[in-house]
């Protein structure tokens, strides 16, 4: 082979001027109002002298609490593109029948129900998890942060380029035609030669490398960090549930970075773990990636579940029902949740008796999910239950999820999914536990956390438009995909013939727009709440009567969480506390030993996007300087024994005596 | 409150639950699809005996014990946490619901195995040793579907006939990428991947024109893989083997790969015969003139005599 050594491959390889879309009046149009907004955002920072605190304060922040925010931000940041991308899709599939092609052909809307799914999973679900969880388990646990508050740092911003690279993809060059798991061989080279599915994979590696070590990081912090007196049966069932889903997190994303790597060796190196030929399987990639794929939803949706648990128990002012039957379901759950992965792909022909083992492993695990929806309910029973913002979402998931729960059960039973896979009811239902699970969850646990974490409640008025428009325009859009699932339709058509379908997909359509304006009430939510925070004030630093320890901290907590670490002596701790009458402790504060803030992680992880694009369009050159840069700062980085500081013992009085002084205030 | 107005909204779900009875899913034409499309409907009652109380209860607790509530009767137990009859009910009543589903899925997931040959032709009429059952071969193309009748000697692309109340027997394959094979009026689906045969068994039993499609995406012009299933009585199917033997065209190897180039909405053809081999060479891979055949390649492996360099043709 002869060895080209042409400077201008080596260094742009396959990127020309050709990958920027021109021609693409939507691409453009996106791309003059993301310019223009980010000059404005931009413009903005310079103008008001806030590099500098941005760099500080938020970048090379090493606190848990900062990196928390960072990642709830991340996620509803690409909230808006997963969902600008859902949009398109209602509107597309609402107008596409007989003569008429909508507005998107299928070189674009492959990419776009593409890009929806991948970004909403891996973009916006999984950054707000791990936001929620990396804010609240130091505070639960009693800890002054997570046992690794670099690599906390660094994962943020692995997973924060996996999202730029996605974005990138807009612009430059186009992204995978796949679907959201990108099956070969329609993923492998022939059939996709394309940067698309290149995108796809390094993305989704450098955010994988990140999620991974998240889950290291947290795995150890309930492990080993829980304040003394807490065993493992007082834990807050939130730090249960987390605690399970890192479990989930270090045994499955592992599978997720080896079968991309296989995929990317096939498309580049031409190997054949997963093509037609020489020895290739593609059923190979299909087990694998779902081997990945539903431990993925668990790791969603028991943080999800931790959530809830929390909210019941506070806004009922009662113990949660069945402590220990909630801790057992969540560790059944967790096991349970390797032993059903074939559930997706019942119709690849693997024979009646497997298909009958991962069904009906499937149906068990109804059962704890089952218990933990009966314990909530009686949590509520004899309870006095107040109807805030989380209480609500939580009616809405009850509700909501229990009825996807029922269609996954359905489809559970081999037979019947062989007439329902791949259709619309199949996307009806994921759809119906992730948002009645997942984002519902999520919302209850911004509206519940958010007072601690900024030191005023969310608006209730926008707040309850928020819940009404995503709840009723949640079954507008989905409901009618149940029924069309039903009359045979199958996913990712971009085209119709048979016009009897199409006033469904325009009630969907309707659906889509309500939820719109849900995303729209919160956006004012969140604008509102912060120009009237001084009503929305919370002074006590437990604003809702809550039952957990992060509720014993003031609003917003100092950067060392606790002054002194709690003494443990019954679950509920916060509310065991304030039963036995707690006194804060004024006097006698201690240096606190605190870690530093650092630039290393944002830069290495920048080094490894750097390579990865490069990767995607095969610029060697970079490539190789990338790769090295990201060694040589790690290396560096090893070297920096300048890594922690002590908080005096001055300042700690200092801010213990205002948080005193507000207390007595507020009195 | 919110609860009177979310009890209305609920009202919705036994609606759509009325319309989704009158689907092809739940009333379709074809044996096998029709005892699919029972057990939805058990599956689903079934469930429903746990998931309407879960919501009756949700919203009876909701309202009973609001925090506003004026009755000062209705009791407040906020140390109560416990209940052992309970958390047994909890845990039995949905465990009780899964064993008969568990049962029943394992019955129905061997009664309905696609690889299983035909038992019934409807619930009333067993398949009897004289039925001679109609064998295609279906390969998934870019984005066409290709029907190969071994048989009659003949093939089509994008239609396909059968006799009504007479087993068929599928075996299916594909060129580049996983497609699925689905007709829901007639069966479930089954994915069709290249190198390598899934089977299906099925019967229509109404005579009638119906929907087929790939149900797994597979690129530009997966919307447009649609074709048309005709059930026909058997003297239409005859005359339809009839007329298509006198419509000429042949489907040789070099034809087919021609066929095989990706296109879109593709009409439908006829070919009055078909190489023999054909259908083989497709699912070897072995099209091409000069290729291997990979069921050949496989077996030379397995003969390889340890210290012995592979022998490939």
């Amino acid at each position: 082979m002869q060895l080209q050594l042409d400077p201008m491959k080596l260094i742009f390889g396959r990127l020309s001027l050709e990958a920027i879309p021109y021609h693409e009046p939507i691409l453009v149009g996106t791309f003059i109002m993301v310019a223009l907004g980010g000059m404005a955002v931009l413009g903005a920072m310079t103008y008001f002298r806030l590099w500098g605190p941005f760099w500080r304060n938020w970048i090379t922040s090493i606190d848990h609490k900062k990196i928390g925010i960072m990642y709830v931000v991340l996620g509803l940041v690409m909230l808006l593109r997963g969902f600008a991308d859902a949009l398109m899709m209602r509107a597309q599939q609402a107008m596409s029948f007989g003569d008429s092609h909508g507005f998107l052909p299928p070189h674009h809307y492959d990419q776009v129900f593409t890009a929806h799914g991948v970004i909403m999973i891996f973009f916006v679900a999984m950054p707000l998890v791990t936001g929620l969880m990396n804010y609240v388990i130091p505070l639960q646990i009693g800890a002054r942060d997570v046992a690794f508050p670099f690599l906390n740092n660094f994962s943020f911003w692995m997973t924060a380029f996996g999202g730029g690279l996605v974005m990138v993809s807009l612009f430059v060059g186009e992204f995978a035609r796949t679907g959201w798991l990108a099956y070969p061989p329609l993923s492998g080279i022939l059939a996709s030669p394309d940067v698309g599915v290149d995108y796809y994979i390094w993305s989704l590696q450098i955010a994988g490398v990140g999620t991974l070590l998240s889950g290291v990081n947290l795995l150890v912090t309930i492990i080993k960090m829980r304040a003394p007196g807490m065993k493992m049966m007082r834990m807050p069932v939130f730090t249960w549930t987390a605690l399970c889903t890192n479990v989930l997190i270090v045994a499955a994303f592992p599978v997720l970075t080896a079968v991309l790597a296989m995929l990317s060796l096939d498309r580049t190196f031409g190997t054949n773990f997963f093509t037609n030929d020489l020895g290739g399987n593609a059923m190979m990639y299909v087990n694998l990636i779902w081997i990945w794929g539903h431990p993925e939803v668990y790791i969603l949706v028991l943080p999800a579940f931790g959530v809830f648990s929390e909210i019941v128990s506070t806004f009922c002012s009662k113990r949660l029902f069945g402590y220990t039957s909630m801790v057992y379901a969540t560790i059944v759950i967790t096991i349970l949740s390797y032993l059903v992965w074939l559930h997706h792909f019942f119709t690849m022909g693997s024979g009646a008796s497997v298909n009958s083992f991962f069904g009906i492993t499937t149906m068990i695990i109804s059962i704890p999910t089952g218990a933990k929806i009966f314990n909530w309910l009686f949590t509520m029973y004899r309870g006095r239950i107040r109807f805030e913002l989380p209480m609500l979402w939580t009616m809405g998931f009850m509700i909501t999820f229990v009825i996807g729960g029922m269609t996954g059960v359905l489809l559970a039973v081999p037979p019947a999914d062989f007439v329902l896979h791949n259709s619309l009811f199949l996307i009806a239902h994921f759809h119906n536990v992730i948002i009645g699970g997942v984002l519902f969850g999520m919302f209850a646990g911004i509206n519940y956390w958010f007072p601690k974490a900024f030191g005023y409640k969310l608006d209730d008025f926008w707040g309850k438009c928020c819940f009404w428009f995503w709840t009723i325009g949640f079954y507008f859009a989905f409901m009618p995909l149940y029924v069309l699932g039903l009359m045979g339709v199958t996913r990712r058509l971009s085209h119709f013939d048979d016009p009897s379908l199409q006033i469904w997909f325009q009630i969907a359509a309707f659906g889509a727009v309500l939820v719109a304006l849900g995303i729209a009430s919160f956006i004012i939510q969140l604008v509102v709440s912060f120009l009237r925070r001084e009503q929305l004030k919370d002074v006590t630093g437990d604003p809702w009567g809550a039952r957990t320890l992060e509720w014993s901290t003031s609003s917003p907590p100092p950067d060392y969480n606790f002054a002194f670490t709690p003494l443990v002596h019954d679950n509920d701790t916060w509310a065991d506390m304030k039963a036995h009458g707690y006194q804060r402790p004024t006097e006698g504060f201690v240096d606190i030993h605190m870690p530093k803030n650092t630039g290393a992680g944002f830069i290495i992880a920048a080094c490894a996007a750097v390579c990865g694009f490069g990767l995607i369009w095969q610029m060697w050159l970079v490539v190789i300087v990338a790769f090295v840069a990201l060694l040589v700062s790690t290396i560096v980085h090893t070297f920096n024994y300048n890594r922690d500081y002590y908080i005096s013992s001055d300042d700690v009085v200092r801010t213990e005596g205002e948080r005193t002084r507000l207390l007595a205030a507020h009195v | 409150m919110a609860t009177p107005l979310a009890r209305r909204g609920l009202l919705i779900l036994p609606a759509l639950l009325l319309a989704g009875c009158n689907t092809v899913v739940m009333k379709p034409s074809g044996d096998i699809a029709s005892q699919q499309g029972h057990l939805i409907f058990v599956s689903t009652m079934l469930m429903l005996l746990i998931i309407v109380p879960v919501i009756v209860l949700t919203f009876w607790f909701a309202w009973r014990y609001r925090e506003n509530q004026p009755d000062t009767s209705v009791p407040y137990d906020p140390e109560w946490d416990h209940s052992t009859m309970l958390e047994l009910v909890i845990w039995g009543a949905p465990l009780l619901i899964i064993i008969a589903l568990g049962l029943l899925t394992w019955i129905t997931t061997h009664t309905l195995d696609p690889y299983r040959p035909l038992e019934r032709i409807d619930a009333r009429h067993p398949v009897t040793a004289e039925m001679k059952p109609l064998n295609v071969e279906v390969v998934a193309l870019d984005w066409k579907w290709l029907f190969i009748y071994p048989d009659q000697g003949v093939a089509t692309v994008n239609e396909l006939v059968a006799p009504v109340n007479t087993p068929i027997r599928f075996k299916i394959t594909a060129s580049t990428v996983m497609n699925s094979f689905y007709i829901p009026a007639l069966a479930g689906q089954i994915y069709a991947m290249p190198s390598m045969e899934t089977a299906l068994s099925a019967v229509i039993n109404k005579e009638g024109d119906y929907e087929g499609f790939s149900a797994n995406y597979s690129g530009a012009g997966f919307s447009d893989m649609r074709f048309t299933f005709h059930g026909v009585n058997q003297a239409s199917f005859d005359q339809w083997v009839q007329s298509t033997k006198a419509g000429g065209g042949a489907l040789t190897r070099p034809v087919y790969q021609d066929l095989a180039d990706p296109s879109i909405k593709v009409p439908v053809r006829r070919f009055a015969t078909v190489d023999a081999d054909l259908y083989h060479a497709i699912l070897n891979r072995c099209v091409a003139a000069g290729s291997p055949c990979m069921d050949q390649t496989m077996v030379t492996d397995v003969n390889v005599k340890p210290g012995r360099s592979n022998e490939h043709e």
